[in-house]
């Protein structure tokens, strides 16, 4: 929902490829025909900068097809000055900290970078004994261990549905040498964040 | 080369954490496979915060050249359908690097045990023929216990045992190929069941350094025992395995 307002729109963007894939947790039950409003993933282009990639992933990639996810994908692209930045949620009950959960002041922000990531990040680091799993997970290890630049930034949330301040959260990323040069209007996006909010009450976005 | 089996209470893997920590080993390599669920974390056996930052994946190989030992740790579970080519995949890399043994930390489930397991020392140990060859003489000076085989058809027929190792993962798999393979390789195991299972990790990694010598048993002056337990190193990681803090409004 943050690049969606924030950054993705269709004059700067076009859609120049998609991942199809099925799993018991996807809603749609035909996986041959597939739509833009399709839960699946799709890979937006930035049409001044062929270079730069965006993938909308709104669909539960399972344990068994993270493998060959990343090797499709990543198989596409060249390694040679690559850089992978991540975002994701995931529920606050999650969080290991010697307070309780009830404390703490969600939603809130951190993150993990590979070995080869240099950049400042803009929140802490997740702190062990955390970990990540799933796709953003696979993603990383994959760029760990063939020394690809990546961060991911792991957004914990105490809300299931869409809402204004959990996509607020990632605004400091906004300030990053990555997003600073793609960010739209602010004032726009806000908008645009408060109209995706009403049209999405029945739309289950995989969080 | 000293690795874990995902097993019953994760014993093994724990075990490993404790040899890792405690020898402060350098992590030399990933054992990047598709067979194990993808997990990533900062390090684990972060001492300060200078070296907190690293990144760590499900499955690493750390080495220790004095000792000649190099660990694998797995952090995850297996996929589904994906055992068999992971014992494909590691025991050909036992192979090609010339390993000279394997070492496989692991556990059993404890409800299993038959009358006579239920009394007496819970850890067995399992060596292939040609291990069995070289060191089979030091486990009967140690008065270890080898793993009992089991009857196949219990109740019809007692006479043809096969080895059974419930609740142990690959163990029995890696084990059985090394045979073939003439591989060698020990196994080391305890019965236990899912709980706590710090007390199970400190018992296997102690039963290990009865063989490997990893870390000197200092005799202690109070009880005279040889027991190590108080000189390995829990890593960082191990805090809050059984959840957060409690919120103050519960009370």
């Amino acid at each position: 929902a943050f690049l969606s307002c924030f950054i993705l729109d269709s004059v700067c963007w076009e859609v120049v490829g998609v991942v199809k894939l099925w799993n018991e947790w996807c809603r749609t039950t035909n996986a041959t025909n597939v739509l833009p409003t399709d839960s699946f993933c799709l890979f937006y282009q930035l049409i001044s900068d062929p270079t730069v990639l965006l993938c909308q992933c709104s669909c539960y990639v399972a344990e068994d097809q993270q493998f060959q996810w990343l090797e499709k994908v990543f198989g596409c692209m060249r390694k040679e000055g690559l850089q992978v930045t991540i975002l994701s949620t995931c529920p606050v009950a999650d969080y290991k900290t010697q307070e309780s959960t009830l404390t703490l002041p969600s939603p809130f922000l951190k993150a993990l970078k590979t070995k080869e990531f240099k950049e400042p990040v803009c929140c802490p680091l997740l702190e062990q004994p955390n970990i990540v799993r799933d796709l953003p997970a696979a993603v990383l290890s994959y760029c760990q261990v063939w020394q690809i630049p990546a961060v991911l930034y792991q957004c914990y949330t105490d809300v299931i549905k869409l809402d204004t301040i959990t996509v607020e959260a990632f605004k400091p990323l906004l300030s990053s040498r990555v997003l600073k040069s793609l960010v739209k209007d602010v004032s726009e996006s806000t908008k645009n964040l408060k109209k995706l909010l009403t049209t999405n009450e029945t739309h289950n976005i995989y969080i | 080369l000293l690795q874990p089996a995902v097993s019953v209470g994760n014993v093994g893997q724990l075990a490993i954490d404790l040899v890792i920590s405690t020898l402060n080993m350098t992590k030399v390599g990933y054992f990047y496979t598709d067979c194990l669920v993808p997990m990533v974390g900062n390090n684990p056996y972060a001492t300060a915060e200078e070296n907190s930052m690293e990144l760590s994946i499900n499955a690493e190989v750390y080495s220790l050249p004095s000792k000649k030992l190099v660990v694998l740790q797995i952090r995850s579970p297996f996929i589904k359908n994906k055992y068999r080519p992971f014992c494909q995949a590691l025991l050909s890399w036992v192979e090609s690097s010339k390993c000279a043994r394997v070492v496989l930390l692991s556990s059993s489930h404890a409800y299993q045990r038959d009358d006579e397991q239920l009394l007496g020392t819970p850890l067995r140990y399992l060596l292939t023929p040609d291990l069995e060859k070289a060191v089979g003489g030091l486990m009967q000076e140690l008065n270890w216990k080898e793993m009992e085989k089991v009857a196949a058809y219990p109740g019809i027929n007692d006479k043809e045992k096969v080895l059974h190792i419930p609740g142990g993962g690959i163990t029995k798999r890696l084990f059985t190929e090394s045979c073939s393979k003439g591989i060698q390789m020990a196994v080391l195991l305890k019965f236990c069941s899912e709980g706590d299972n710090i007390p199970d990790a400190f018992i296997l990694v102690n039963y290990l350094n009865e063989w490997l010598q990893l870390i000197k048993n200092e005799v202690s002056d109070s009880n005279n025992s040889t027991d190590a337990s108080s000189q390995w190193k829990i890593p960082s990681s191990w805090r809050l395995l059984f959840g957060n803090g409690l919120p103050p409004a519960l009370f």
